[in-house]
């Protein structure tokens, strides 16, 4: 867990002033029964880094994703997180390791049996253990208010439409301040508007926290606020890096595609 | 032939062995610490509540046809003033307990199941599990001990409900009052009788319970997995309360006959 970090630090950017590699990523492989989804991946990313992973529907990027957080053991290859290797660990290791990870589903993945309130508690007081219920409390609003959802703390997931769901799953997985952050998607189905506040919550997470992360999207505007490096995927392997502008000048016709949609 | 009767065993024995680890975890966190009172009591209430209409009446039901059909038969023997005595040993010995688990099996091992099951599916587990938390301790072992709890206290509604039902059916034809009817029917309950009935209605209720969180937490990804988890939750369960069953009677014989 990341504690508070001194305010005066909150509007320089990070970017990649340490060049220690958070997530390690080689030759990762993964088939589920003759279905072969991540042939090789390689990624090394640093800390206080953003890198948006672009690439087609099914291609395997939520798959990759969820390797990283132990949730699928890959087939083959090296993942190591913070230097260790994640496929290796037992079940009290790898629950260590998840406190520092935060994770948005693609989905909002809200408990849906609790009020947005109860979801947020959740992390907070079955995660961190926290018992002061004034800090609780305190985390809770800042954490909506960052969402743009202060009022929503007593409905339940029900009642909230698709992209109060996502901003909320975001939120939760924000209250615990993570070092790693995976964003699944987080900014599809929303309007341009919101979408761009939660690029922006992005970056702010950045460089307030030092957070790294790893934003898969199909939102360029998103990729281009937060991404300080992109890798463009297809076919279970990354075909090209760079920086936003760099590949938006690529001469490869397929990641030029990705970019020329939007015009 | 072969070809498809090995892999089905195969099939049926990893199940067993995935259950086995299932049971491991379960029983590892219910000493892990940190044991989830609220939502334990929020799991009683809401099986209890949800399964008691069901259970007392049909334990009402159960009790007054009972006494409508063995009624003739008694009364051409002569042992009309039996009845009472034989509707509690029935009810409390056997009936009772598998009516009761039998319709807990339907209502709570199937909604267990569905509420795991949609839990899985919409990622909510795989959520409580990255975040560090921990989902067997919150959702698993809250509601199997919240259904081992809540069946036998289900089952003692129960009885008493289905004695009830045989009273008025009594009443229809004869006329016993309400007093003599409960001492005939007290009276010839004895320890062992009412103890083993108890005992094996808590491993009724885990078996439910267990079945259910099995079930709905190993369901795959997909939505109609949720009906396949709600519906298999049901059909394994029930089978598991008549095994139970057999294996309580015959332990029951051995150490008190
Ligand atoms: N648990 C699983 N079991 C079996 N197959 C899976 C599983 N998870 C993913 N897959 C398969 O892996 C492939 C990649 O899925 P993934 O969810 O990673 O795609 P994606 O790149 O995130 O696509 P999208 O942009 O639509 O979210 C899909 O074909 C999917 O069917
Ligand atoms: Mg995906």
């Amino acid at each position: 867990m990341a504690d508070n970090k001194d305010i005066s630090t909150v509007d320089q950017p990070v970017k990649t002033d340490t060049n220690e590699v958070v997530i390690h990523i080689k030759g990762l492989k993964k088939s589920f029964g003759e279905k072969e989804v991540l042939r090789d991946i390689n990624l090394d990313l640093k800390r206080g880094e953003n890198v948006v992973v672009l690439g087609r529907s099914g291609q395997g990027k939520s798959v990759t994703i969820q390797c990283i957080a132990g949730l699928l053991t890959p087939d083959d290859g090296e993942l190591t997180v913070f230097g260790e290797d994640v496929t290796q660990m037992n079940e009290d290791e790898l629950k260590q390791l998840r406190i520092k990870i935060g994770f948005l589903f693609q989905s909002g993945a809200l408990y849906d049996s609790m009020t947005v309130r109860e979801n947020l508690e959740f992390p907070l007081t079955r995660v961190l253990k926290l018992k002061d219920q004034q800090e609780i409390d305190q985390r809770v609003e800042e954490v909506l208010e960052g969402v743009g959802l202060a009022d929503a703390a007593d409905k339940m997931p029900s009642d909230l439409s698709g992209g109060m769901r996502k901003r909320i799953g975001l939120a939760r997985t924000l209250i615990v301040k993570p070092e790693i952050m995976l964003y699944d998607e987080p900014t599809t189905g929303l309007d341009p508007i919101t979408s761009r506040e939660i690029s922006e919550l992005i970056l702010n997470m950045q460089r307030k926290y030092k957070t790294s992360s790893i934003i898969i999207t199909h939102d360029l505007e998103c990729a281009k606020i937060t991404a300080d490096r992109v890798v463009v995927m297809n076919d279970g392997e990354y075909i090209a890096e760079g920086t936003y502008e760099a590949l938006q000048a690529s001469e490869n016709e397929f990641v030029r595609s990705f970019f020329n949609e939007q015009k | 032939m072969a070809e498809q009767v090995i892999p089905a065993w195969k099939k049926w024995l990893e199940g067993i062995g995935e259950q086995g680890v299932f049971f491991t975890r379960f029983v590892r966190n219910i000493f892990a610490g940190g044991f989830e009172w609220s939502e334990f009591v929020r799991q009683c209430y809401e099986i209890g509540y949800k399964s008691l209409t069901l259970v007392g009446i049909t334990s009402f039901i159960m009790g007054l046809v009972l006494i409508l059909q063995l009624r003739p038969t008694m009364v051409d023997f002569g042992a009309e003033s039996m009845l009472p005595r034989t509707l509690s040993i029935a009810l409390i010995r056997e009936i009772g307990p598998v009516i009761t688990a039998i319709i807990c099996a339907g209502k709570i091992a199937s909604s267990i199941g569905a509420e795991l099951g949609s839990m899985k599916v919409t990622e909510q587990i795989d959520a409580m599990e990255v975040s560090g938390a921990n989902p067997v301790q919150y959702l698993v072992v809250t509601r199997i001990i919240a259904t081992a709890f809540m069946v036998p206290l289900l089952t003692l509604i129960g009885d008493v409900i289905g004695l009830f039902g045989g009273y008025i059916a009594i009443n229809l034809t004869d006329d016993i009052s309400f007093y003599l009817y409960f001492q005939k029917c007290i009276a010839s309950i004895e320890f062992v009788d009412f103890i083993p009935a108890f005992i094996k209605t808590i491993f009724f209720g885990f078996a439910i319970g267990f079945v259910g969180c099995y079930k709905g937490y190993n369901s795959n990804k997909g939505t109609e997995s949720v009906g396949i988890a709600a519906n298999s939750a049901v059909v394994t369960a029930s089978l598991w309360i008549f095994v139970i069953d057999a294996i309580a009677v015959q332990v029951t014989n051995l150490l008190y006959y």
